[in-house]
């Protein structure tokens, strides 16, 4: 008896607390803060951050004080994944923002997928990412069957390409793009003389033997800027003048920088559209000027793009649950099952398995250290 | 593909490997002079090195725009990064590897594994203050022009390797002057100077050399300092030939200098430099095996591409290791036992 009268008067104790103070949301991000990658990591950071600064008074009226914990995940599976777990831990937090590597988001989202947080990449272009149909993994970018043939079609259509050397990082997002980018090749039947994986950082000089004697006409590297950044600049540096294809992985200001004096002929597909291709994202690119004493890249206005839909999907649960706090479950399916809008790529919607049914893929060109347009290609998910 | 076209290729590829392997040799002299001396392997070295490369970057990004010439820059850099990382070593050595001398011979090579981490985040903090991460060498456009581009500015040896068809730059040139006078230097050093005896006395006996009035932890210090110093030309050499550094771009030839120095016989000068080579060219020959494999029409080794040639400088080592387990040109040493 007594047990319950103490029982009572906690659970009295409780709810006095929760009608008091406001309940908290946590909303997590997590890419690359530090390494090699924290370049576009702090970008979907920042991004993340503005697009919560926006949706403070919304939550604020119903009663929830919303907050962004941001994770690093250091560009590195294993850390990605603990940092995941501790996300499930806590309570608060009903769902993520991230990855920036899908091979980090293939993990990490398999570890959040029990406890049903649900996840919306503003950069993970792996296949492999959503055709697990996992039920809380998302993306508001182009897959790289997509991202593969845009690239493809630009070598053989654009460039007249005949002869094409492909390379790629040994990682999930280098190998997967290079697969795609070599299968369209074939299709076309452009001569595809080697894919070849690398791991080094610094020393390319064998490889760059290797491209001398086979003299391709291009050169098709699937991988992360800081590494094909050296390799254009050693590529440059022994006299080869052939340009230079890439994915989004590419698709940051560092490259000119590393690349240097070699920043030119280089040609890269992002899913990620510069600042100045997204016709809403002057204001944006502004406050994140004013916030952050930084340049916003095509990254930061994605982060801000998945945190919008994230943060539009949880208010949409919450109306759905009579303005109560929801579940993590219910903030999975508002998201998946959601319609969102005004968003600087346009309205977002996810089909089955978590693909947005039309995105936009851009051809971005390096000449002399400067980054501009050359063209954009709408791309539809294989399934619908 | 036919002999007239391969023949060239197979020459650069051995050359290129030789470049590489001379900033690989004079890393691993900074391990094995500190091993010689101390039996000790010191894992900070990698970072030594690394911070020999950073004020290398410092120094070619301050000079940029003065008007001096390239050569003197170099030099500059080249001085900058001796004192900085020989300093460093230094007092490395005084700080965390001294107090433990007489602990097991675990003990300091924890500290050296802890005393690298911790530099590679100070270094990243240093230039992350300043909004940069991967350094990139700005170099005097002379040095990144082929070597011996036309006949008419070339004599002798230039033209020579003009007309065999070897593609080089001239920071590679630069860089095998380098390291070859460094080397120089250092054998002058260790053998024929006052300094140089008394440091091979603590090698061989410290407790001895002792009771004949060398003063073992001086020399101890002048040994981390030559390594230090040795650390930092090969810093700012690495910088030079491959265009950027980041604080956590020591590891990877840190692991390779280090697999050098034992490869050669940990302990011995010119085996860590026979050591260095060696993994240079095989690095590069494994590299192009996917080549050779479709020349000869092999399967096999036309699936041997770029992703394997650090395992295949590993393997190599195994095979001394098994074989000759002293290194190529080390002793062993039976007094010790």
């Amino acid at each position: 008896m007594k047990k319950t009268a103490l029982s009572l008067s906690v659970l009295a104790a409780l709810a006095l607390g929760t009608a008091g103070a406001q309940t908290t949301i946590r909303i997590a991000s997590l890419s690359p803060l530090s390494g090699g990658q924290s370049d576009l990591g702090t970008q979907i950071r920042n991004g993340t951050q503005l697009a919560v600064n926006e949706y403070k008074a919304q939550f604020k009226k119903l009663g929830f004080d919303l907050q962004l914990v941001p994770y690093d995940d250091q560009a590195d599976p294993a850390t990605g994944t603990a940092a995941a777990r501790k996300i499930a831990a806590d309570r608060q937090i009903l769902a993520v923002v991230g990855t920036l590597n899908s091979g980090v988001a293939i993990p990490s989202s398999a570890a959040l997928q029990a406890s049903h947080v649900a996840m919306v990449s503003p950069a993970n272009t792996a296949n492999q990412v959503t055709d697990r149909g996992l039920p809380n993994m998302n993306r508001i970018v182009a897959r790289d069957d997509a991202q593969g043939g845009a690239g493809a079609n630009f070598i053989s259509g654009t460039l007249k390409a005949k002869k094409v050397y492909v390379l790629n990082d040994k990682t999930a997002y280098g190998e997967g793009l290079s697969a795609e980018v070599e299968k369209a090749l074939k299709a076309k039947s452009v001569n595809v003389v080697a894919n070849e994986g690398t791991e080094e950082k610094s020393d390319f000089s064998s490889i760059i033997a290797k491209i001398k004697l086979q003299n391709p006409d291009a050169i098709y590297f699937g991988g992360i800027y800081n590494q094909v950044g050296v390799f254009i600049k050693q590529l440059r540096e022994a006299g080869v003048t052939t340009p230079v294809i890439g994915g989004d992985g590419l698709d940051s200001s560092e490259l000119a920088t590393i690349a240097g004096a070699g920043a030119t002929n280089i040609y890269f597909t992002t899913v990620a559209a510069p600042i100045e291709a997204l016709p809403a994202a002057k204001t944006f690119a502004a406050s994140y000027q004013k916030t952050f004493n930084d340049t916003a890249q095509g990254f930061g206005a994605f982060g801000y793009d998945a945190a919008k839909v994230v943060l539009q999907g949880v208010l949409n649960a919450i109306r759905s649950n009579g303005n109560k706090l929801p579940t993590r479950t219910q903030v999975e399916s508002a998201i998946r099952k959601g319609n969102f809008t005004g968003l600087l790529s346009g309205a977002v919607s996810f089909n089955s398995v978590g693909d947005r049914r039309a995105a936009t893929m851009y051809v971005m060109n390096i000449t002399g250290g400067k980054y501009k347009l050359d063209s954009s290609i709408n791309v539809k998910p294989a399934k619908q | 593909m036919d002999l007239a076209t391969l023949l060239p290729f197979l020459v650069n590829v051995i050359v290129g490997g030789l470049v590489l392997g001379a900033v690989y040799a004079i890393i691993a002299l900074g391990y094995t002079m500190v091993y010689g001396v101390l039996q000790l392997i010191n894992f900070a070295h990698s970072e030594v090195f690394v911070t020999g490369a950073v004020v290398g970057f410092e120094v070619f990004r301050v000079l940029r725009d003065v008007a001096l010439d390239g050569y003197v820059k170099l030099l500059i850099a080249l001085l900058a990064a001796m004192i900085v990382s020989g300093a460093l070593n230094v007092v490395i050595e005084r700080l965390a590897y001294r107090p433990l001398r007489n602990a097991p011979k675990l003990v300091p090579l924890i500290t050296a594994i802890g005393v690298s981490l911790i530099l590679q985040d100070v270094l990243r903090v240093i230039e992350g203050f300043q909004g940069r991460f991967d350094l990139t060498y700005t170099l005097p456009t002379a040095f990144t022009t082929k070597f011996c581009a036309a006949a008419s500015s070339c004599a002798g040896l230039g033209n020579a390797l003009r007309t065999v068809g070897i593609d080089l730059q001239l920071k590679d040139v630069i860089l095998l002057i380098v390291a070859g006078l460094s080397l120089a230097v250092l054998n002058y050093l260790v053998n024929h100077t006052r300094l140089g005896t008394a440091i091979r006395a603590v090698a061989q006996d410290r407790v001895t050399s002792g009771l004949m009035g060398i003063d073992a932890n001086r020399m101890i210090s002048a040994t981390f300092a030559i390594g230090g110093a040795l650390g930092g030309i090969s810093g700012v050499l690495f910088g030079m030939k491959f265009g950027t550094v980041n604080a956590y771009s020591g590891f990877d030839p840190g692991i390779i200098a280090f697999t050098a120095a034992v490869l050669g016989g940990i302990g011995s000068i010119p085996g860590a430099v026979l050591g260095g080579l060696t993994l240079g060219v095989i690095q590069n020959l494994i590299g192009v095996t996917n080549v050779l494999g479709s020349v000869l029409g092999s399967a096999n080794l036309g699936a041997i591409d770029a992703s394997y040639q650090r395992i295949g400088a590993f393997i190599v080592l195994v095979l001394i290791l098994i074989f000759k387990p002293t290194g190529l040109l080390g002793k062993s040493n039976v007094e010790k036992v």
